[in-house]
C-alpha cells in the first residue's frame, strides 16, 4: 500500500509536466512494471543478478575470431556503429585505468579525447602530416595535457576531484569552441584524411573497422599487462585505500600522475581514431556528456574490470542502436540506470576477482 | 559603464546565491555535491511558466495580476520542494553508507534523468515566459535599470536573511546546524536525522525554485539545459564562499555575479562561462576552504 | 638506537593531542605504548611515520632525520605499521594486498611491464614467492587467493602483519593487534610477534591487553592526555603510582 501511495505520489508529481492524463499513464506504466518486476523477482528467487564465471582466456579468443570475422556479416550501418563501439571503447579503456583502477572520478575526460582529435585533425589538415606520422605527436601531447591536468587534480579529495576535473573538460570545450583562429570555432575542422596503410587509403568502412580492432586489441593487451603489473596493483592499492596504500610505500602522488598520463594516452588514441574516421571534428563531440557516457560504461561493466569496460562500452553503444525506437529514452533511461547501478549492484555486472 | 555591470552582477548574483544556498545546506549535511540541484532549479524555471500559463487561461491573471503570480510562485515552490525531497528518499537515501562516490555519481544519474525528462516532457525548444508582468525600466544617469531586477535583488536578499533566521532562531534550524556538525552525537540527543535531511532539501529546493522563476522572468526564455550551467556555477559560489557555509553561499553567489558581469565586458564575454570554472580551481587550489569557511582538523 | 624520538608534539586546532613526546628504541626489543583512550597513541604512530606531519619536534630513525618525510618515503626506510581499524585493500586477493607490500623492495615500472620482459616476468615471481612467504609465517597462506574484505576479523589482523612485513621494515608498528582477538588467537598472535623480534625486528605496539603488554615488551612508554607520563621495564611500571592513577585505576572504576 506504501509503494503504491508512493507511485501515486510519483505520477502527482509529474503532472504538471506530463498534464494529467500523462500522469495518469505514468501511474499505471510504474504500477505494471513493478508489478512485472515483482513476479519476476518472486519467480528468480531474489533479484540477485548472479556473478557470471567467465573462462577468459578461450572466451577472448571466441571474441577475437567473432569479431575478425563480424564485418563480413554487417550493413555498412551497423559496421559503422561497430567502428564507433571500437573507439569509444579505447576510450572507456583508459578512463578504466583513472576511475576504475585507481579511483578518481575524472569527469572531464572528454578533454582528452578532444585533445586527441583536434591535434590529429590539425596536424594532418594544417601541416600535411599522415595519420601515422601525426598519431605519436597526438598521443604525445595528450599525455602530456594528462600530465599537466593532473597536477591540481592530485591535491583534491573525491568529489572535488569530480568537479574540477568537470571545470577542465569544460574550459577546454570552450577554448575549442572560441578560438577561432586555430580551432575554426564551432564550425570545426573538415576534411580529416583517412589513415593509409603502405599507400593504400583506409577509406571503406571495413578496413576502419579492423584498423579500429587491431588498436582496440593493441589496448586491451597493454591496459591488461599493465593491470596485472606492479604499478597495476599501486593503482588498485590507491582506489582502495590512499593512506594505507602510502603506508606500504606507495608514492600516491607519482601513481596518480601515472594513471591521469596513461589515461590521457588512450583518450588521444580514441580522439585521432574519431577524427580521422569522420573525416570532421567539433566541439560538440566533446561535451560533459560524453564523460559522462564514457563513466557510465565503466560503471555498468564493472569498476577496473576490463572485460567489463568490453562489455559496459558495447551495450551503451549498441542498446540504442538496436533499439532505435526507443532512441528518445536513451538520455532518460540512463540517468535511472546510473541511479539503479548506484543501489543495487555498485560493482558492476562483471565482478572479476 | 561600470554601475551598469554591478547592477547586472547583483541581479545574476542574487539568483546564484539563492541556488548556491541548496548546495552548501545538503553539503553540510550530507557532505554530498547535490550534483541535481541545477536540475531542481530549471524544474523551477518550468513550473513556474506552466502555473502562470494554468492561471492566465483559467482568467486568473486577467482578475488579478497579484493573484495570480502570488499562487505560482507558492505553487512552484512546493512542487519543486516535493521534487527535492522526492530526490533525495529516492536516489541518496539508499545510499547514505556508500562510499562517497557512490552518491555523487547517483545524483549525476539524476541530473540526467530530469533534463531528459524535461526536454521529452516540454519539448526541446526554448519556452517563453508569459508576457504579464509591466516592466518599467529606470535611468538614472547613464544606467538603466528594470523594476524586474530590483525585484530580483530584493528577494534575494529578502529571501537570505530569511534563510539566516530560520537557521539561527528556530529550533529546526539549530537541529540542522546540529546534524552538520555531529549527526551521531545530534541523533543521540533525540534529532530526528532523516526529517532533517529532508527539511534542508526542501528548503533548498524551494530556493531554487524562486531563483527559477525570477530567471524566467528575468531572461523570459528557459530551455531544459539551463540548469547544468547554472548548478555549477552555483556551485562555484558555494565553494567560493566556503562550502558548508551559509553567509559563504550568499557572498559567493554575489561576487561570481559580479565578476562574470565585469568579466564579460571588460576581458572577454565569450569566455563567460569559464570564469566560473577558472575560479572553483584555483580556489580550490590555493584555499580550498573558501572565504568563509572554516579549516577542518585533519585527520586520516 | 634504532629510533630516536625527541619532544614530538601534534596539535590539531588548539588542540594538544601529543606534547613533547620522548622516547628511544633500542634494536631488537620490543616497546609497548600503553595509555587510557585518546591518549595520543595513535596520533603518535601517525607522526612516526608520516601520515600526519607533527607540530614540533623530531623522528630520528637509524640516526636519519625522518620528521618530514612522506609516509611512503618512511616505509622505503624500514619502517612499516599496521592500523588500528583494519584497513586492508578490501577488493583485492590476500597475496595481492602482500604483493603491495613488496612494492618498494621492487622496482620495473610500465614499459617492461607492457613488454612482458624477462627481467619483469622473473621480479613478478620472486614478490609472489615471498608474498606466499609472508603468508605462510602468519599463517594465513590458505587464503591467498580470497578477497581480503572476505576474511574473518582475525585473519584480516593477521594479513595486516604480514603485509606490514612484506615491506622489509627494520621496525614495525603495531596498532592494537590484540583488539577484538578471543584468548587463543591472542595466544597466537603474542606468539607471532615473538617470533618476528626473534626474526631481529624491532617492534612497537600500542595495545590495551595488559596480558599482551606485560607478557611481550622489554620496556613500556605510558601517555596520559599526550603527555608521557612514564617509561620502564614491565616491572617498573606495575609499580609506578602515576600510572596506577592514571590508568590502572581508571580501569577498576570501569
Amino acid at each position: 500500500m506504501k509503494k503504491i501511495l508512493f507511485m501515486f505520489w510519483l505520477s502527482l508529481l509529474s503532472m504538471p509536466f506530463t498534464g494529467i492524463k500523462g500522469g495518469a499513464y505514468l501511474f499505471g506504466g510504474i504500477l505494471v512494471s513493478y508489478g512485472v518486476y515483482f513476479l519476476l523477482a518472486n519467480i528468480y528467487g531474489r533479484t540477485k543478478i548472479p556473478s557470471v564465471p567467465v573462462n577468459t582466456g578461450l572466451l577472448m579468443i571466441a571474441l577475437i575470431i567473432f569479431s575478425l570475422l563480424l564485418p563480413l556479416f554487417l550493413s555498412d550501418y551497423y559496421t559503422d556503429v561497430a567502428v564507433l563501439a571500437g573507439i569509444y571503447i579505447i576510450l572507456a579503456l583508459g578512463v578504466n585505468v583513472v576511475l576504475g583502477s585507481t579511483g578518481l572520478l575524472h569527469l572531464g575526460f572528454a578533454a582528452f579525447y578532444g585533445i586527441g582529435a583536434y591535434s590529429n585533425a590539425l596536424l594532418t589538415t594544417n601541416f600535411g602530416l599522415g595519420f601515422w606520422s601525426a598519431l605519436p605527436l597526438t598521443l604525445v601531447i595528450t599525455s602530456a595535457a594528462g600530465l599537466l591536468l593532473s597536477f591540481p587534480a592530485l591535491r583534491l579529495r573525491g568529489d572535488y576531484l569530480a568537479i574540477v576535473t568537470l571545470g577542465f573538460g569544460e574550459i577546454i570545450r570552450l577554448v575549442l569552441n572560441n578560438w577561432d583562429s586555430v580551432t575554426r570555432g564551432p564550425n570545426g575542422i573538415s576534411n580529416v584524411p583517412s589513415p593509409f596503410i603502405m599507400g593504400f587509403e583506409v577509406g571503406s568502412l571495413m578496413y576502419f573497422y579492423y584498423l579500429v580492432l587491431g588498436f582496440v586489441l593493441l589496448a586491451a593487451f597493454i591496459v591488461n599487462r599493465v593491470h596485472r603489473s606492479r604499478t597495476g596493483r599501486a593503482w588498485l592499492s590507491i582506489r582502495e585505500d590512499e593512506t594505507a596504500a602510502e603506508a606500504m610505500g606507495v608514492n600516491t602522488r607519482k601513481y596518480k600522475f601515472m594513471a591521469l598520463t596513461f589515461g590521457a594516452f588512450w583518450a588521444g588514441l580514441a580522439g585521432a581514431l574519431f577524427a580521422s574516421k569522420m573525416h570532421f571534428v567539433s566541439p560538440e563531440s566533446f561535451t560533459f556528456m560524453e564523460s559522462v557516457f564514457v563513466v557510465c560504461m565503466i560503471i555498468l561493466g564493472g569498476l577496473g574490470s576490463i572485460p567489463g569496460v568490453l562489455l559496459g562500452s558495447l551495450i551503451l553503444v549498441l542498446l540504442p542502436e538496436l533499439l532505435r525506437e526507443f532512441q528518445l529514452y536513451r538520455m532518460l533511461a540512463l540517468g535511472v540506470g546510473l541511479v539503479l547501478m548506484m543501489i543495487f549492484r555498485p560493482q558492476g555486472l562483471i565482478k572479476i576477482s | 559603464m561600470f554601475l551598469q555591470q554591478i547592477i547586472n552582477g547583483l541581479t545574476v548574483g542574487g539568483v546564484y546565491a539563492l541556488i548556491a544556498l541548496g548546495y552548501t545546506l545538503v553539503y553540510g549535511i550530507l557532505e554530498l555535491i547535490n550534483f541535481a540541484h541545477g536540475e531542481i532549479y530549471m524544474i523551477g524555471a518550468y513550473l513556474g511558466i506552466i502555473f502562470l500559463g494554468i492561471f492566465t487561461a483559467s482568467g486568473l491573471t486577467q482578475y488579478s495580476l497579484f493573484l495570480s503570480l502570488s499562487l505560482t510562485v507558492i505553487m512552484s515552490v512546493i512542487v519543486c520542494s516535493a521534487y527535492g525531497f522526492t530526490v533525495e528518499k529516492l536516489a541518496y537515501k539508499p545510499l547514505r553508507n556508500a562510499p562517497r562516490l557512490n552518491p555523487l555519481i547517483s545524483a549525476i544519474g539524476v541530473s540526467i534523468f530530469l533534463q531528459n525528462y524535461v526536454m521529452l516532457t516540454q519539448g526541446a525548444t526554448d519556452k517563453v515566459f508569459p508576457h504579464v508582468i509591466p516592466v518599467t525600466i529606470i535611468k538614472f544617469y547613464n544606467v538603466t535599470m528594470t523594476t524586474l531586477q530590483i525585484f530580483i535583488i530584493i528577494v534575494s536578499f529578502f529571501l537570505m536573511a530569511g534563510l539566516h533566521l530560520f537557521i539561527m532562531k528556530t529550533k529546526t534550524g539549530k537541529a540542522m546546524r546540529a546534524v552538520a556538525q555531529d549527526k551521531v552525537m545530534a541523533s543521540l540527543l533525540g534529532i530526528n536525522i532523516d526529517r532533517i535531511i529532508s527539511v534542508t532539501f526542501i528548503i533548498g529546493s524551494g530556493l531554487a525554485a524562486v531563483a527559477g522563476l525570477m530567471v524566467a522572468m528575468y531572461y523570459g526564455l528557459v530551455n531544459y539545459s539551463i540548469g547544468y550551467m547554472a548548478g555549477i556555477k552555483a556551485f562555484t559560489a558555494a565553494v567560493l564562499g566556503g562550502i558548508g557555509s551559509i553567509p559563504g553561499a550568499m557572498i559567493g553567489g554575489l561576487v561570481l555575479g559580479l565578476i562574470e558581469s565585469l568579466g564579460a565586458s571588460y576581458l572577454s564575454s565569450e569566455y563567460k562561462d569559464a570564469y566560473a570554472f577558472i575560479i572553483l580551481i584555483l580556489i580550490l587550489l590555493v584555499k580550498p576552504t573558501g572565504l568563509l569557511g572554516k579549516s577542518e582538523g585533519q585527520k586520516p | 638506537m634504532i629510533l630516536d624520538v625527541r619532544a614530538l608534539t601534534k596539535i590539531f586546532g588548539g588542540l594538544k593531542a601529543i606534547e613533547e613526546v620522548s622516547f628511544k628504541v633500542r634494536r631488537g626489543t620490543i616497546l609497548s605504548i600503553i595509555g587510557p583512550n585518546g591518549a595520543g597513541k595513535t596520533t603518535l604512530f601517525n607522526c612516526l611515520t608520516g601520515v600526519l606531519p607533527p607540530t614540533k619536534g623530531k623522528v630520528l630513525f637509524e640516526e636519519e632525520d625522518v620528521t618530514h618525510k612522506r609516509a611512503y618515503e618512511i616505509t622505503a626506510k624500514g619502517i612499516a605499521r599496521t592500523f588500528q581499524n583494519i584497513r586492508v585493500f578490501g577488493s583485492m586477493s590476500v597475496l595481492e594486498n602482500v604483493m603491495i607490500g613488496q612494492h618498494t623492495r621492487s622496482k620495473e615500472g610500465l614499459l617492461t611491464a607492457i613488454m612482458g620482459t624477462r627481467k619483469f616476468l622473473k621480479e613478478e615471481d620472486e614478490i609472489k614467492s615471498r608474498a606466499f612467504e609472508y603468508l605462510q609465517f602468519a599463517g594465513i597462506q590458505d587464503y591467498s587467493d580470497v578477497l581480503a574484505g572476505n576474511l574473518p576479523y582475525g585473519d584480516q589482523k593477521r594479513l595486516e602483519i604480514a603485509r606490514a612485513l612484506a615491506t622489509e621494515p627494520k621496525l614495525l608498528l603495531l596498532d592494537e593487534p590484540a583488539a577484538g582477538m578471543n584468548p587463543q588467537e591472542t595466544k597466537e598472535l603474542m606468539e607471532l610477534i615473538r617470533r618476528i623480534r626473534e626474526w631481529g625486528k624491532t617492534v612497537i605496539i600500542i595495545e590495551h591487553d595488559m596480558k599482551v603488554v606485560m607478557g611481550i615488551s622489554d620496556r613500556i612508554v605510558v601517555l596520559d592526555h599526550g603527555v608521557k607520563i612514564a617509561e620502564g621495564t614491565p616491572n617498573e611500571i606495575q609499580n609506578n603510582p602515576y600510572v596506577i592513577e592514571a590508568y590502572l585505576g581508571k580501569e577498576e572504576v570501569f
